[in-house]
């Protein structure tokens, strides 16, 4: 992302710069040439903005808002602020880049072992909208982890390591995980029990999955115990 | 246009008829002619021919038989029209109102039911929008308003042969469904674009009851996770359906039932599916129905032998009527030339739900030489938009959406060349709704140099305030050509770093123009002054993050009532400026929304609208009448 420095030298005969002062988010209005008035507009932007959200705003946004305060990279430049309504684009068109990932990945030559698809719906907590995917696409618990991730993408909060299922191998780490409050991938088998994914062999997995929901780890720390269960029994 | 002609005609030849002193000196507003004259409930006499008529002159008539006025004006569907015809006498007021049939409100609020009822005797299809259109961008709380329960109860009073209800921004309840599914028995048309407020249950009512319907049209869709189970709930004998589009709904349907449907609807014209069906499953519906001529499909993510290959290539290929296209979600490049067959019909393709890069989009609008209207992801970049100059010359609308609006992955998209590609191609390109991150003024004077019919010019450059990337020059200079050279231009979106100096321009050629929208923009109040005090036809006004205050605000006076709404959002707006332009025009609503963290005295998001049914009963708490 360029910085973009201010250094027009007011061509038009309008420019009485005392009258912008105080702006929200006009970074039009600097009076100083050679400033990085585009950040800085964002900033004050953002500060009065995202603090202003009503609780019925899109939650999609609510997420934004904590992924602009919880980036500190000092290499990349600042995470662009996210401004309410900004761009104007509805939200229904906000998660085109996820889904086009996922059709390149596939192109890639992931083959499938021929029979019907497994389309089953993802739904995460928090997000206006649910995902489907076919889980003949994958071929193992990691590529499913990576799918979902890049799908979801716009509504957690950074970290794509957050469903790593294979850790559930290890006890300790999975209490850990359910008590943090990552996202944790859950889904509903054929008889209807509420399972955390990452227990059975794919195989078996793509065989019983019917839905899959990705809820906080508080919230599914009451099915622990099953998998804690199963984790003992295999060890 | 000949409606347009007929009323002037008229408006002519009865300048001297004695009832002329009631058509108003006023710029004509459409409420104004409700509250001047009475309305009439017995139905006009029909006079007798006047001796002048049957002499053969052709001079001052003090009456026309009111029975030929009826003939004429049933001819007159426009509203503007109509609305210009009423004005003309009270006698051709009376006989407009019996006579009009369509009825379209573009602010709900503007009006109530009961003045319309009163108003209009007759009418079998209405049009209706609610929440200001940044409610589309979650600029306002979910409970702000524009329910159609109350104009439904009106309808059903009034209107029960009523066969047509499109409805844009509104909110509409399970019950409101299932009261205008059982109230209307001879029920044609529903439409619902950009709604909220619904679920199931309300659709299963309208599959259940509409015995008749023709149109199920749910566009835009707000609310998550609507069931399928409506699909389910048509009559097995129910045969009439036209137009299906449920592509926004996210849920599955049961296919079986759907393949029955489709099937056993023979005039099954517009057909738009979700995401739920597969390309399997679209193949055998468009086996059952080559005779439409609309489709969205299904997700285009699937492993086909290539046996399925073919048979959908050609059922594509037998679908000879096929004009528009849509869906194509997850779609890969291996099962686009599927589509190849139908391409050389399509006027319009709609390629917005799917990421296409260059080579695959180039390779597809080769088939297309037909197209007049286009929408596309930014995925297509400038090579792909060179794609469209080159083999799209009928090319009257493109959109090109973003693909990562807020710039996480920093891609490309398109930028000024692109657009510049697509105007020497597409001469005859009059709308444009383009989404960029880098644009120059040069280019824009080049575009509408090409292509100088532009109506609807929406340029979004999507980082707030950003100059003219070769020169850092603002892109004043840009909007300027637009709006001097573009002298047809209705529609305007404005976006990067904008001085007062475009809205002097604005205000001085764009005389044609009927909605603006501005964002981050301007310099001072005088920008939003030169806009009010220089274009006439000036309907809508959305404005964010301007500083433009109160001075602006009241510059305005006058000009409000001529128009349909002011929308302005984190402006320098105060309560106090809020207020007195509340005291000043009582004829308008003033609608003030809090963000509960600001400062009492500002006003953050401010609504104004013109109304002849008062302030507004059922505002949620966070809106402030004033």
């Amino acid at each position: 992302m360029v910085d973009i420095m201010l250094c027009y030298e007011g061509k038009s005969k309008i420019m009485d710069f005392k009258e912008t002062e105080l702006r929200l988010g006009l970074p039009g209005g600097e009076e100083k040439s050679g400033v990085n008035y585009g950040k800085r507009g964002y900033g004050e932007t953002v500060d009065l903005k995202l603090n202003l959200l009503s609780e019925e705003s899109d939650l999609s946004l609510g997420k934004e808002k904590n992924l602009l305060s919880r980036s500190n990279d000092p290499v990349k430049p600042p995470a662009k602020a996210q401004v309410v309504g900004w761009p104007p684009v509805r939200s229904f068109r906000k998660n085109i880049m996820a889904v086009q990932k996922n059709s390149e990945d596939t192109e890639k030559g992931t083959t499938v072992a021929g029979g019907a698809a497994v389309f089953v719906k993802v739904s995460m907590d928090g997000a206006p909208y649910l995902r489907k995917v076919d889980l003949k696409m994958y071929k193992a618990y990691q590529e499913l982890s990576e799918a979902l991730c890049k799908m979801f993408s716009s509504f957690t909060i950074g970290k794509c390591d957050c469903l790593g299922m294979t850790d559930f191998m290890n006890e300790s780490k999975l209490m850990d995980l359910l008590n943090g409050s990552d996202y944790v991938p859950t889904y509903e088998d054929k008889d209807g029990d509420w399972m955390l994914v990452g227990d059975v062999p794919w195989e078996m997995f793509v065989g019983s999955c019917k839905r899959v929901r990705i809820m906080k780890g508080t919230e599914a720390i009451g099915l622990a115990p099953r998998a804690v269960e199963k984790c003992k029994n295999r060890n | 246009m000949l409606a347009s002609g007929l009323s002037e005609l008229f408006l002519w030849l009865f300048s001297s008829s004695k009832d002329y002193n009631l058509l108003s000196t006023r710029v004509p507003i459409q409420g104004a002619h409700l509250m001047r004259m009475d309305p009439n409930p017995k139905k006009p006499n029909i006079s007798t021919p006047d001796s002048a008529i049957s002499n053969g002159s052709t001079h001052t008539y003090s009456s026309f038989p009111d029975e030929v006025l009826e003939k004429v004006l049933s001819l007159i569907d426009s509203h503007k029209d109509r609305n210009s015809v009423s004005l003309v006498c009270k006698n051709w007021y009376n006989v407009e109102r019996w006579t009009r049939t369509n009825l379209f409100i573009g602010n709900c609020y503007s009006v109530s039911p009961e003045i319309v009822a009163k108003r209009f005797p007759r009418i079998k299809s209405v049009r209706l929008k609610g929440k200001p259109r940044f409610s589309d961008f979650n600029m306002l709380p979910r409970d702000w308003g524009a329910d159609v329960n109350p104009w439904l109860v009106m309808f059903a009073k009034v209107y029960p042969f009523l066969e047509e209800l499109r409805l844009k921004r509104m909110t509409v309840s399970d019950d409101s469904l299932e009261f205008l599914a059982k109230s209307f028995l001879g029920f044609k048309a529903l439409s619902l674009s950009s709604c909220d407020g619904f679920n199931d249950d309300g659709l299963n009512a309208i599959a259940t009851h509409c015995m008749n319907l023709t149109e199920l049209n749910i566009q835009d869709n707000v609310t998550e996770d609507i069931g399928g189970g409506w699909l389910s709930c048509f009559p097995d004998n129910f045969v009439s359906l036209e137009i299906l589009n449920f592509a926004s709904l996210n849920s599955d349907v049961s296919f079986d039932t759907l393949e029955r449907l489709v099937s056993r609807c023979k005039s099954l014209r517009v057909l738009k599916v979700n995401e739920s069906v597969s390309l399997e499953q679209l193949q055998r519906l468009l086996t059952l129905a080559p005779q439409l001529m609309e489709l969205g499909t299904g997700s285009f993510m699937q492993e086909l032998t290539p046996r399925q290959c073919e048979d959908l290539e050609i059922s594509f290929r037998n679908c000879k009527d096929l004009h528009a296209l849509s869906g194509l979600w997850e779609v890969t490049s291996p099962y686009l030339p599927a589509l190849y067959g139908a391409c050389a019909g399509l006027t319009f393709l709609n390629l917005s739900d799917a990421a296409l890069q260059s080579v695959e989009v180039s390779k597809l609008l080769a088939h297309c030489p037909n197209l007049r209207r286009l929408w596309v992801v930014d995925t297509v970049e400038d090579k792909g938009l060179e794609a469209v100059g080159s083999s799209c010359p009928l090319l009257e609308e493109l959109r090109v959406f973003p693909a990562d609006p807020y710039d996480r992955h920093h891609r490309h998209g398109v930028t000024d060349s692109g657009f510049l590609a697509v105007s020497r191609g597409c001469r005859k390109l009059h709308y444009v709704l383009y989404f960029c991150r880098r644009m120059t003024n040069a280019a824009v004077v080049t575009v509408v140099q090409n292509c100088p019919d532009f109506t609807h010019f929406r340029l979004c450059i999507m980082n707030p305030g950003q100059p003219d990337y070769l020169t850092n020059d603002p892109m004043d200079e840009a909007f300027a050509a637009v709006a001097k050279t573009c002298t047809k231009l209705r529609r305007l979106s404005v976006s990067g770093l904008l001085t007062d100096l475009t809205f002097e321009y604005i205000g001085k050629y764009a005389k044609n123009l009927e909605t603006l929208s501005v964002a981050f923009a301007g310099s001072s109040d005088w920008g939003m002054q030169c806009v009010l005090e220089g274009c006439p036809k000036l309907r809508k006004l959305e404005i964010r993050d301007c500083p433009f205050g109160n001075a602006a605000l009241l510059s305005g006076l006058e000009k409000y009532e001529r128009m349909r709404s002011l929308w302005m959002s984190a402006c320098n707006l105060t309560m106090k400026g809020c207020m007195l332009l509340a005291r000043k025009m009582p004829r308008l609503n003033v609608e003030v929304i809090k963000d509960e963290e600001s400062d009492d005295s500002q006003a953050d998001k401010v609504y104004v609208y013109r109304s002849i049914a008062g302030p507004r009963q059922d505002a949620p708490p966070l809106v402030l009448t004033l």
